[in-house]
């Protein structure tokens, strides 16, 4: 089963349902070190995805959207109604996702590589290296977990679920580092000893992915009751 | 007579990008300077869409500016709604500053995004309020766009030049041109010429009339320094803060170094139009 738009609709869905019910955790971690708004910027942006992709199910006939034509839609409303670093952050991490992902359907390197544009693009614009307390940390580990996944044969869902798994270790790993990026930064040693939301929603998003890959079409989604 | 570089300010805060932009418009009349800040809600933050929104419209003026003008150079368009392309052949453009972190991110997003206008849209590495207005002062001079982008990025040496001039070393006649700046190199010959002036306006040498000052110099071409600073530049002739009563010496080397000193030291001995 290759994952296709249907799929990166669902991923997008489950991931604003996980930032919804993770929001206030996120917004705490992020008052611990940072500004305090990772949790509300993430979760307006997602349910204005949420919203976006609503209309566009409304009003297109049978589906020839690409992989890449979601997560496009996904970087520029990101971009549009987050205002902190986080929207041009994850905005970027997907429009370089979208453009490696132009296709009806992606198979497990594809996935790889979808994942390797994301860290490219977080990396690239925030300029932060893995070690430095971001969400880079957590999308380093998922692609060079999904790499290994996928050069053992492993399936889309395979890689995925190695992605993700590594992603969620690696914001835990987060909790020690002194961050040398971003707002945290600013704390030094004292933002020792607190997860980063960063690397903590990253690995939701990833979380989102694999679980939107074992469950399929459901009923219950709204991507497919229509 | 528009300058073909025009600036946008992008800022966290509404009100700062506002004030900004509003004092580097007055020190340049002559540029397009925008402003755009808050996020979606209107909070602190940053907008893509209100970034992307501005930046279209100020190489919309550009580009029209530059078709109206352009018309009278080379007439076989014609046509005055070709926007974008035509127009900025002429090395012209927009210079972006930024305030913190995420201004920058999203300015960056934007140009990713939209390739139409990272063709010619150029982001500063500068402090916002001096590499704005050093910016804004160098394109009123009809400057391109790399210089434009030059002026910006150097202003963050100003906080060195500043301490250095405020030295005990530097006091005085400072020194920044060379190991024989002598007390008495007077007009000498061709190359050099020097002349003393005391600054009469009672704010003295503040912003509107250092940038005055600045734009002069750039224009006669000659290398002006006053006190010892680049008299080209309006941070550093800022920096001087030179209040009324204070004795300059005005210095120029280059072709028209005597031309130059005089028009320096009769603006500065003319207030203004503040006296």
């Amino acid at each position: 089963m290759a994952l296709d738009a249907d799929w990166a609709e669902r991923w997008v869905r489950r991931t604003a349902d996980a930032i919804a019910d993770a929001k206030d955790e996120l917004t705490e971690l992020d008052r611990q070190i940072g500004d305090g708004d990772h949790g509300e910027n993430l979760d307006r942006g997602f349910k204005a995805v949420v919203a976006r992709l609503d209309d566009a199910a409304t009003e297109s006939g049978p589906d020839e959207r690409t992989v890449g034509d979601v997560l496009k839609l996904v970087a520029t409303t990101l971009m549009s109604t987050v205002g902190g670093a986080s929207g041009p952050l994850y905005g970027t991490a997907y429009l370089r996702a979208a453009k490696v992902s132009g296709r009806p359907q992606i198979d497990p390197p594809a996935v790889v590589a979808v994942l390797e544009a994301a860290l490219e693009g977080v990396s690239s614009r925030g300029k932060a290296t893995v070690g430095e307390k971001t969400m880079v940390d957590a999308w380093h580990a998922a692609v060079e977990a999904a790499e290994a996944a996928a050069n053992d044969g492993g399936s889309e869902v395979d890689v995925l679920r190695a992605a993700a798994a590594a992603a969620d270790t690696a914001a835990t790993g987060t909790i020690p580092l002194v961050a040398t990026k971003g707002r945290a930064s600013y704390l030094g040693e004292r933002s020792a000893g607190h997860e980063d939301p960063g690397a903590r929603s990253t690995a939701l998003v990833l979380g989102a992915a694999m679980a939107a890959a074992l469950s399929g079409p459901t009923p219950a989604d709204p991507s497919s009751a229509a | 007579m528009t300058a073909r570089v025009a600036l946008v300010l992008v800022s966290h805060s509404a009100e700062l990008a506002r004030g900004t932009a509003e004092l580097a418009a007055q020190m340049a009349p002559d540029v397009l300077v925008r402003g755009v800040g808050g996020g979606p809600d209107g909070g602190l933050g940053t907008s893509l869409d209100a970034v992307q929104k501005v930046l279209g419209e100020v190489l919309t003026a550009l580009a029209d500016i530059a078709s109206v003008e352009g018309g009278l150079r080379e007439s076989d368009g014609g046509s005055d709604d070709d926007r974008s392309d035509d127009g900025r052949s002429d090395d012209g453009g927009v210079v972006v500053l930024g305030d913190l972190g995420s201004s920058v991110l999203t300015v960056e997003a934007v140009l990713e995004l939209d390739e139409s206008l990272a063709e010619h849209v150029v982001l500063a590495r500068a402090p916002f309020v001096e590499g704005a207005v050093a910016a804004a002062v160098t394109a009123h001079g009809g400057a391109d766009l790399t210089t434009v982008l030059e002026s910006a990025n150097a202003s963050i040496r100003m906080f060195a030049a500043i301490e250095a001039a405020q030295s005990p070393a530097a006091s005085g006649t400072a020194s920044d041109d060379g190991p024989d700046g002598g007390p008495d190199d007077g007009p000498d010959g061709e190359s050099g010429s020097s002349r003393t002036v005391t600054v009469r306006n009672p704010l003295g040498l503040h912003a509107r009339p250092a940038a005055l000052v600045s734009r002069k110099v750039a224009e006669l071409g000659a290398t002006v320094t006053i006190d010892g600073v680049d008299a080209s530049s309006v941070l550093q002739l800022m920096a001087l803060g030179a209040t009324q009563g204070r004795e300059l010496r005005v210095e120029a080397t280059g072709e028209r170094a005597a031309e130059a000193v005089a028009t320096v030291v009769e603006m500065i001995d003319g207030g203004f139009g503040e006296v």
